[in-house]
């Protein structure tokens, strides 16, 4: 058996978000935008900021808005020694949770200092504006604490937001990276497509051959071990004409995919098919790889092309699935 | 064996492209408060709640239970959140039904909700995967194939889905809710229209929706302290078997087959076609109706589509068992709200209180969802009359 290779791969999973805010969190945002910060009064009194929507001990819609203060003061704070890539600041900071004159509920904010030995619970500190606030909470760059040398000037409040709308949409992008290390039986078949080889597995129990293999049989819940090599040929089990394109894949509408199985296989997998005209691809058509050339071959199933058809009879409907690994003849 | 309970409450929002004037929790809230108005109840009335959506990559947030309690009004009470993929709906119903099934909760708020436009439905779907070719368009490009191979066995005219396509846009338009209302769409309208994923056309896709869908679920003792007509649950079934195996029926899945028996069994129906007065079904791209036809009994293997092309399911025509009323996933797809939406307007027939989409004198409705790859299925049978 080839010992497969370790095989981990960066990951990106993503989407710049489109959010409404509705109307409590848009008007925060929008009041953000004026350098100005507004909370909303709870049914019992207290101002909470941000403001929340509903209240949370009754949950009554909430719309009391309160401006509340600039400045503030700390309630407590954790140091960040060594600043991440996604942290607010490139510098040691601390994140901190921070209760604004006026509002009773403290919000959480980054502060600005040169040491943790500057803060402590009860310090005065003070908002720092972004130079072009546009609605976002980090319109608010930091807070930084009151009557330390190097402070910003008192920010200008209260300005005119002008002609600009009230912020209802925000953008969110959010971007989350992985490792992902492929199991022991993806590894074992990435291996060897990387040779030019097509290997599943077949299951103890019902004797089905699995390719790509995942290490188990779905079906009867049992571990796969013995390796199956199968030849590149296979018949179309079902299949779709695409027209949308695939973002950021280079192959162009109308393009199709089809569920192929191999000869010698028991399940599908998708494919393109080319060299052939769309309109003439149908159920139980014979195809076979066209592989890359093998100095561009990797641990990937794009080392193949596509599938393209060959010139052997169709497989009857009731034999799709389940020949033998020499083919229809076989 | 599960004490009675009944929906005494059915909450919507409007479905549309996009609900800029809420975010999720507004979404959220405005199903919840209309379920609580039609019910007669405020919060303090609710002991639980039970939230549904689909997969998180569709707003990009994780563990939104949590961000949605207070606008539940979960202080207090247990919040459970169910996720099922698209199926998610229904199980979240049922997950609500059984708190109040179990004897363990009196009533229940359940809602279910999705706000497909803060991203694109089609694309976080299909995300690209480690070491894969990333060929994979959506779940139009996952079911077209499906769909290509019932045409096949069934050897189905072509213009079946059409003729569905075009029966759930003139229910949706009966619907003020609908996302979609298309009085006039035509047949020729929907075949002319784009081929996305042969053989599934655009005006035979479901659309991307906003919308939340909630209910209120009672136990039979409180029932009575709710003004309207109950809908009284009478059976409860769910199913799910992997999403490939060697040698599995994708067409006809054997576990929506057994959820469908299940349920029968319970709603003491022998005859799903001449026992059930309507039925609401998730069917996302057209050519789903003939196939859930023959897998939920409607028809025998294969002849789905005959019931379809006699008009058997559509209200317009005088059908005799129509399917989706309301214009169903065609005509309003919050995806994570849609199983749900079949769940509450099954009962909303049952109560009588359908509208302009009511089938007349409706005593017994079928609300069914599913999800993944067409393996997660969620029923439930509901009556006008107590068992």
């Amino acid at each position: 058996m080839v010992q497969p290779d370790v095989l981990s791969q960066p990951f990106e999973l993503g989407f710049t978000y489109t959010r409404s805010t509705g109307p409590v969190v848009g008007r925060f945002l929008t009041g953000l935008r004026q350098r100005r910060i507004f909370g909303v009064r709870a049914s019992d009194g207290r101002v909470i900021v941000p403001p929340a929507e509903y209240d949370p001990h009754t949950a009554a819609a909430l719309d009391d808005f309160v401006e509340v203060g600039q400045e503030g003061e700390i309630v407590s704070w954790c140091w960040v020694a060594q600043p991440r890539a996604a942290h607010p600041m490139q510098r040691p900071f601390a994140w901190a949770m921070i209760r604004l004159d006026g509002a009773d509920i403290p919000m959480i904010h980054c502060i600005a200092a040169a040491s943790p030995d500057e803060l402590a619970t009860g310090a005065r500190v003070r908002a720092v504006w972004a130079d072009e606030p546009r609605g976002f909470i980090t319109d608010i760059r930091c807070f930084e604490l009151v009557g330390k040398a190097g402070a910003s000037p008192a920010p200008a409040t209260g300005e005119d937001a002008g002609e600009l709308e009230p912020v209802d949409r925000i953008e969110t992008p959010i971007y989350l990276h992985y490792h992902f290390t492929a199991g022991s039986a993806p590894a074992r078949f990435l291996t060897r497509i990387k040779q030019g080889v097509l290997t599943g597995q077949r299951c103890p129990r019902c004797a089905n051959v699995y390719i790509p293999p995942r290490g188990s049989c779905p079906a009867c819940g049992v571990p796969t071990q013995e390796e199956v090599v199968l030849p590149d040929k296979a018949t179309v089990q079902s299949f779709t004409v695409v027209a949308i394109p695939i973002p950021n894949n280079p192959i162009k509408p109308p393009f199709v995919v089809a569920n192929l199985v191999l000869d010698g296989a028991n399940i599908s997998f998708i494919h393109l098919m080319s060299e052939c005209e769309n309109a003439d691809v149908h159920i139980g058509q014979r195809v076979q790889a066209v592989w890359k050339p093998a100095d561009e071959w990797t641990y990937a199933m794009d080392n193949i092309r596509y599938f393209k058809p060959i010139d052997e009879p169709d497989v009857p409907v009731d034999k799709i699935g389940k020949l033998p690994i020499t083919g229809l003849e076989g | 064996m599960a004490k009675l309970a009944a929906v005494v409450g059915i909450g919507q929002t409007h479905y549309k492209t996009r609900r800029g004037d809420v975010s999720i929790a507004g979404l959220v809230r405005e199903a919840a408060v209309n379920a609580l108005e039609d019910a007669g109840l405020g919060w303090d009335d609710i002991e639980a709640v039970i939230i549904g959506k689909a997969p998180d990559m569709f707003e990009g947030v994780v563990m939104p239970e949590i961000y949605l309690s207070d606008a539940l009004g979960c202080n207090g009470k247990p919040m459970l959140r169910v996720h099922t993929a698209g199926s998610v709906g229904g199980s979240t119903a049922l997950v609500a039904a059984s708190h109040v099934q179990s004897g363990m909760f009196k009533r229940v708020l359940t809602v279910t909700y999705e706000k497909q436009s803060e991203s694109n439905a089609m694309w976080a779907l299909s995300t690209p995967q480690p070491f894969s070719a990333h060929l994979n368009a959506g779940a139009g490009g996952y079911f077209a194939p499906i769909i290509r191979e019932y045409m096949r066995r069934s050897g189905a005219p072509y213009d079946v889905g059409i003729k569905v396509a075009v029966k759930d846009r003139l229910h949706g338009a009966r619907n003020p809710l609908a996302h979609l209302r298309l009085p006039n769409i035509t047949a020729k309208e929907v075949e002319d229209s784009m081929m996305l994923w042969d053989p599934i056309r655009f005006l035979e896709a479901c659309p991307s929706s906003d919308g939340a869908c909630a209910m209120v679920i009672a136990a039979e003792d409180l029932v009575g302290q709710s003004p309207k007509a109950p809908a009284w649950i009478r059976g409860v079934a769910m199913r799910s078997e992997p999403t490939m195996y060697a040698g599995r029926e994708e067409v006809n899945p054997q576990a929506g087959r057994d959820c469908a028996a299940d349920v029968y069994r319970q709603a003491g129906i022998t005859d799903p076609r001449r026992d059930l007065d309507c039925a609401e079904v998730y069917v996302p791209f057209s050519w789903y109706e003939p196939m859930w036809l023959e897998n939920l009994g409607f028809a025998p293997q294969g002849e789905g589509w005959k019931l379809t092309m006699a008009g058997a399911t559509s209200l317009d025509e005088g059908g005799d068992i129509p399917w989706n009323c309301s214009g169903g996933v065609l005509s309003s797809n919050p995806i994570g709200a849609s199983g749900m939406i079949r769940f509450a307007e099954a009962a909303r027939q049952v109560r009588g209180d359908a509208g302009a989409h009511q089938v007349e004198g409706a005593k017994l409705a079928l609300g069914h969802a599913y999800g993944g790859g067409a393996q997660f299925f969620a029923m439930w049978v509901v009556g006008a009359n107590k068992p």
